[in-house]
């Protein structure tokens, strides 16, 4: 128990120091970093709460996809980051209190004995199957729509992505059946009438 | 037998004739389209002359069949259905035979007439819808005939539509009639709040039920149910019957040609309100204030619009007014409980003013279309049959001993003195005084169109003119008679033969079946009368020596006597001294222009209801339309959202981050609001 | 034996961490979107949590969808991030203001 308690403290800070790094962190390189330090936080703690499949799949979709896609970005704009820094120190100081506002709000709100959180055990584990399995099943059965719809999701964010960031490249070789069929004469052949030579105005 | 197939072929045979006539005019021709009419009604007519004698004179049970059921919500039926017993065999009878009559003189009548096929098929449908309004079994086909019979009505007053006074006559009397219709209406709703049906024979079974319930319109106020269902209903017969104060639309009608004055404005139509309060007497004996209440409206349509009939100058206002006058007579035989004599009195009316109608139509064929009794006079010896004939309608009219009319006048004025129910006095002075005043415009009329000097001649190219706007829509028509210059002449067979056969009836049908439907079981089970109310029975006790004893004892009774004195006193101005007319004029000045205003009504009616629509009209245009509607609703909403933009406008600032802060500010909002009420 | 309210009041931090990133961040659009992405970590958070302490799988099913959507957001919005930086030369969120009523 205590072990697990100690834990959590552990993991809970560094969250929560890698969150905050995330947001202040001068660097956009150094602040992805950070979010890919928070995430993995986040695994370890959800592998805590016995989510192992989805703590799992936060490192590999995450870590391994999306925070790459965001690495990738972050390098492949030449982004002048000075600019985007300007109005940090005037912004900090409401930024923070509406943050600590609403952090206070918030721990208000969930400590209060109103919704009986403080004592809410866990029930006892029950060993059957892995978590895998448990979530697989729920997927393939109950959730087997909007599973499906999941799906046409991603396939239309590849879509989208790709259509977006298309480019037409310059000087490549392509047909276009539209032009060449509305092609008219007068583009393609000049007809130009030429004097012909004749010999007597060349003798004269 | 009285078959299904039987009745249909009555009630249908007009409709076929109409739609061939109305909708193949062009196909069949003139000669087509009255052929087939013709034949239809003749069918009709001869088939109901033969359910009455299967009725009348073999004791056929009186039929009652559903033919079709429109549609049913809960125990509501709406069903097609005919109830055939005597008064509806007799009604068919008239309606049947007075229409063949009237399609055989249109004939002659329209013979110029560019609308010859369409005038055709509406005056069979006329007949068709009339036979379906007088066969129904119930509410609901009844309302059915009401409103088709109104709606004929009003295409043919309109017949002549590019004139624009036949256009505001039809527009009146559809109006008019529709506030009748409307009390009509709502008479049949009462009638199926109370009572659940809407069939005959069920709601006459059940209305006693409705005695002593009471209907609580507003606060404390209560009214007797049975009371305030008769006269709903009859406000719809006010309507249809020209009862006075609705009965304004019925002169301006004669706009239309003079063969629908005779078949709808005078014979049938008009009769259907008469026809209507006698097919509910068992709901009307329940109720002694509606009795009461009828008994005076038509005491004061029989005795006001006769005097109207007095001073007009227009050969068929005259005959309009007297047919005002005479439905009053039959109300009032209505109000006395005196059904059989209001039917009967319906009946002979029939023949002799359509006979009447037909007569003055007759003189305006003659007369090239000019209606005006002053260019009239000394006709009598250029068209002998119309002359004769009209003696004999006027004869019947004032009710002369023996003739139809005299039995049937006579049996609604012993009704009425033997009445004994509010208002009978009164009615009873009202209608003695009508006998006189029918008997002075009836012979004013017939001197000033057949007696007497000419006026005519010379005159009469000049009068033709002045009319001609009024005519245009027959201008053909009357480019015709305009190279007749000779002096008037009778008129031709298919004119005169209706006017032979309907004078038969005018003089002789009184005499025959006076005794059975007056006295009689004749209408036995078709109308009721309650316990101890026997209004004829004064005139059963006379009538017990036969027709011809009756009518012999009539010549010492007081109505024979006041209608003589009117004749005496119409004969001697407009016969012997036209000059005591004028002088008459002169000294009752007041009255005479009282009564040339038809006692104000149009006036009224224009002044409130007509400018009052109007007023009101402008008052939603202008306050609820352009000012509510357009310029707070549309306009003021509009703005509203436009004013609103401008001043939220200035949030959208366009940075991304101005929306994330206020949405975050929200969320602090909501988590505060939550931490504070738990 | 951790209480379900540690759990919250963690993600809840978490949450309000990333909120405060919006507000100091307001111009930099890659840093936003990084915040998001915390956003929608700690919203899964609680879903484990819940998941957990009522034992329902429910949940960790919502997670994995959430998990889905997040990533096909992530990367639209880094696809028009580059679009974006492709005509205007600049992710600066101050000068993209055509939105402005």
């Amino acid at each position: 128990m205590v072990v697990e308690q100690i834990l959590f403290f552990a993991l809970g800070s560094l969250l929560l120091l890698a969150g905050l790094g995330v947001v202040t962190l001068k660097n956009p390189v150094h602040a992805a970093m950070s979010l890919v330090l928070t995430f993995f936080t986040s695994s370890m703690l959800w592998i805590l709460l016995r989510a192992e499949f989805l703590g799992i799949v936060l490192i590999l979709v995450y870590v391994g996809a999306v925070m790459v896609l965001f690495l990738f970005v972050v390098m492949m704009l030449d982004i002048n980051t000075t600019p985007l820094r300007e109005g940090f120190a005037r912004y900090l100081p409401v930024g923070g209190l509406v943050a600590a506002l609403m952090a206070a709000q918030m721990v208000a709100v969930l400590s209060s004995k109103h919704f009986g959180f403080d004592n809410f055990a866990p029930p006892a584990p029950v060993i059957e199957g892995s978590n895998t399995e448990a979530l697989g099943m729920e997927l393939y059965t109950n959730y087997v729509y909007p599973f499906e719809i999941a799906a046409v999701i991603l396939l239309v964010a590849i879509v989208a992505a790709i259509t977006l960031t298309h480019r037409k490249r310059e000087g490549s070789k392509t047909q276009d059946i539209n032009r060449q069929v509305q092609v008219r004469r007068d583009d393609r052949v000049r007809i130009v009438k030429v004097a012909s030579e004749s010999s007597e105005g060349h003798g004269a | 037998m009285i078959t299904s197939t039987l009745l249909l072929t009555i009630a249908l045979s007009p409709l076929v004739g109409a739609i061939i006539a109305g909708l193949f005019g062009k196909q069949v021709g003139r000669g087509g389209a009255h052929t087939v009419t013709i034949l239809g009604v003749a069918i009709s007519t001869a088939l109901s002359l033969y359910v009455l004698k299967l009725i009348a004179m073999d004791g056929h049970p009186a039929v009652n069949m559903s033919i079709y059921t429109w549609f049913e919500i809960g125990s509501i039926k709406a069903e097609v259905g005919f109830l055939v017993d005597s008064l509806s065999a007799l009604m068919m009878c008239v309606v049947t035979s007075v229409s063949l009559m009237v399609h055989i003189y249109t004939i002659g009548y329209m013979k110029d007439d560019p609308g010859y096929q369409r005038f055709f098929a509406y005056i069979s449908l006329f007949t068709f819808a009339m036979l379906m309004l007088v066969m129904s079994n119930n509410f609901m086909q009844l309302f059915f005939g009401w409103e088709a019979v109104g709606l004929v009505s009003y295409l043919l007053i309109g017949f002549w539509y590019k004139r624009p006074t036949a256009i505001f006559a039809n527009l009146k009397a559809f109006l008019v009639n529709r506030v009748g219709d409307f009390g009509f209406l709502l008479g049949i709703g009462m009638l199926l709040a109370y009572l659940g049906t809407l069939d005959y024979a069920t709601a006459f079974a059940r209305a006693p039920e409705l005695v002593g319930q009471t209907f609580t319109p507003w606060g404390s106020t209560e009214w007797a149910v049975p009371t305030v269902i008769c006269i709903l209903l009859f406000i719809g017969a006010m309507g249809k019957s020209a009862q006075v104060p609705l009965h304004v639309w019925l002169p301006d009608s004669m706009e239309g040609p003079t063969p629908i004055s005779a078949l709808i404005h005078a014979a049938t139509m008009v009769t259907a309100g008469i026809f209507m309060v006698a097919r509910m007497s068992p709901l009307y004996e329940l109720s002694e204030t509606a009795l009461s209440f009828i008994l005076v409206i038509g005491a004061i349509t029989a005795l006001f619009m006769g005097l109207i009939g007095v001073v007009q100058n227009d050969i068929k206002r005259v005959v309009a007014y007297s047919t005002l006058s005479q439905l009053g007579y039959m109300t009032v035989a209505l109000g006395a409980s005196a059904y059989s004599a209001a039917i009967f009195h319906l009946m002979t009316h029939a023949f002799f003013k359509a006979l009447l109608f037909l007569g003055a139509g007759s003189v305006i064929i003659a007369m090239h279309h000019q209606q005006d009794l002053r260019r009239m006079g000394g006709l009598s010896k250029y068209m002998r049959v119309t002359w004769i004939t009209a003696w004999v309608g006027t004869l019947a009219l004032i009710g002369f001993p023996g003739t139809s009319g005299f039995f049937s006048k006579d049996a609604i004025l012993i009704a009425v003195q033997h009445a004994e129910r509010p208002g009978a006095t009164f009615a009873y002075i009202c209608v003695l005084l009508g006998v006189a005043i029918t008997a002075f415009y009836s012979f004013r009329m017939l001197y000033l169109a057949f007696h007497g000097k000419e006026r005519f001649g010379h005159d009469n190219d000049h009068a033709h003119d002045a009319h001609h706007d009024d005519h245009g829509a027959h201008d053909d028509h009357h480019d015709d008679h305009g190279h007749h210059s000779g002096p008037p002449h009778e008129s031709p067979w298919v004119v005169t033969l209706p006017l032979i056969l309907l004078a038969i009836p005018s003089l002789l049908i009184g005499a025959f079946t006076a005794g059975p439907l007056l006295f009689g079981n004749f209408f036995d089970g078709a109308i009721f009368v309650a316990e101890g109310r026997a209004p004829l029975a004064e005139m059963a006790q006379h009538f017990e020596h036969g027709p011809l004893a009756f009518a012999l004892h009539g010549f010492i009774t007081v109505p024979v006597w006041l209608a003589l004195i009117g004749f005496g006193v119409a004969t001697y101005i407009y016969l012997f001294n036209p000059a005591v007319a004028e002088k008459a004029k002169q000294v009752l000045a007041p009255i005479h222009r009282i009564l040339d205003k038809k006692y104000g009504f149009d006036e009224l009616y224009q002044a409130l209801f007509a400018r009052g629509s109007v007023a009101m009209g402008k008052l939603f245009w202008q306050a609820g339309d352009q000012a509510v509607i357009d310029g707070a609703l549309v306009n003021g909403s509009a703005g509203l959202v436009a004013r609103t933009a401008f001043a939220i406008r200035r949030l959208q600032s366009g940075f991304l981050y101005h929306y994330a802060f206020m949405m975050i500010l929200g969320l602090i909002v909501v988590i505060g609001a939550f931490a504070l009420l738990q | 034996m951790i209480p379900l309210n540690w759990w919250l009041i963690l993600a809840a931090m978490l949450f309000c961490i990333s909120v405060a990133g919006i507000f100091i961040n307001r111009k930099n659009i890659i840093v936003l979107l990084m915040a998001i992405e915390l956003m929608l970590l700690s919203v899964n958070m609680n879903f484990v949590a819940f998941s957990r302490y009522l034992d329902d799988m429910a949940g960790q099913v919502f997670v994995f969808f959430i998990l889905t959507v997040a990533a096909a957001e992530a990367a639209i919005g880094l696809a028009i991030l580059v679009v974006l930086f492709r005509n205007r030369r600049t992710i600066n969120v101050g000068e993209l203001d055509s939105l402005r009523g």
